[in-house]
């Protein structure tokens, strides 16, 4: 019921998202629901929308879910999929402008302390470059 | 210039195989100021439209240019498969209950191309595909004559070699992504070519 803010990472590797989602679990802990993906649709680097709206459903909760994404086609392709989610869920899904593993460690260890998606967000972006 | 739906099936045969058969190019383009996958990426999804052709040109044109967004959306992958998908998407979404006059396609032309700034947060003069599809809508808005528009896409395509890249992967390189034709200005300008080349053998 009251479940925690999810995290979502967005790399153009399979590799880079499920080594940052590894960190995340082990600094963490299981009190996040967390998602990964990587690659484009024939398994190479790049970007898959297909992909990342099922990363965004397993990770999905009530109180939003804060994608971290790497580089340029990771976010676009992000922002595609916010699109086609249904309406009710859209404006519940947010790109942080952050780096992707350091964004997804403390967006995921805020929403561990119970913050929501706005607060979860802004301290990701903490991080952003100036 | 061309009558929905029965004639669009050549179009988006020429825009497609046109893409294909310059994949390499588009990649080698884009391994000297981006990624290098843009050849690769369009030609996942020239091969994925091409695929559902008969599909596609059975449906009325809205729903035809938005089932080739949806297509280019989901099998492109980069950031030019939502781009280019943004453009078909926002093209079907605004395109009326008429036919397909150049009023007509310049209106639902203009809205995918403001589809595709929003997507990309850009805009004119920032070395993308921008730089192509926002001249040959002027030139559309004015004229529209299959062979004029190619010559558009083909000079602001060109022009792109001389811009510093603003936005993309391109821009990490500042002042070395000068003296490089942009990809998505290529893929853009190929794309048009071919469908002013196949307006111009059927209309």
């Amino acid at each position: 019921m009251n479940r925690n803010v999810g995290i979502v990472i967005v790399s153009h590797s399979a590799d880079v998202a499920r080594g940052a989602a590894d960190m995340v679990r082990q600094m963490v802990g299981e009190d996040v629901p967390l998602a990964h993906c990587g690659g484009d649709a024939d398994g190479g680097l790049g970007s898959d929308v297909a992909r990342i709206l099922a990363a965004i459903d397993e990770a999905w909760s009530p109180r939003g879910v804060a994608v971290l994404v790497d580089l340029g086609g990771a976010e676009t392709n992000s922002e595609m999929a916010i699109e086609m989610l249904p309406e009710d869920r859209r404006d519940k899904v947010v790109v942080c402008n952050a780096p992707v593993v350091e964004g997804a460690i403390m967006a995921a260890t805020e929403s561990a302390g119970g913050a929501d998606l706005g607060q979860v967000r802004a301290t990701a972006e903490e991080l952003a470059p100036a | 210039m061309v009558d929905t739906p029965r004639s669009l099936k050549p179009l988006i045969r020429a825009a497609a195989e046109a893409v294909i058969a310059h994949a390499d190019e588009l990649t080698d383009l884009d391994r000297a100021i981006g990624d290098g996958d843009h050849g690769i990426n369009m030609k996942r999804g020239a091969e994925a439209v091409l695929a559902e052709i008969d599909l596609i040109a059975a449906k009325p044109m809205p729903d035809a240019l938005k089932a080739i967004g949806m297509a280019l959306v989901m099998k492109v992958g980069g950031a030019s498969g939502p781009l280019y998908g943004s453009l078909l998407l926002g093209m079907g979404k605004a395109w009326g209950d008429g036919g397909m006059d150049r009023a007509a396609l310049a209106a639902s032309f203009a809205a995918g191309v403001d589809a595709v700034k929003a997507r990309g947060k850009s805009d004119r003069g920032q070395k993308t595909m921008l730089d192509v599809l926002i001249p040959v809508l002027e030139d559309l808005r004015e004229t529209g004559d299959a062979a004029g528009l190619r010559e558009a896409a083909a000079v602001a395509c060109a022009a792109t070699r001389d811009m510093k890249a603003e936005r993309g992967r391109a821009s990490f390189l500042g002042e070395r992504s000068i003296g490089h034709v942009d990809p998505g200005a290529r893929s853009s300008s190929l794309m048009i070519g071919a469908i002013c080349d196949a307006l111009g053998g059927t209309s």
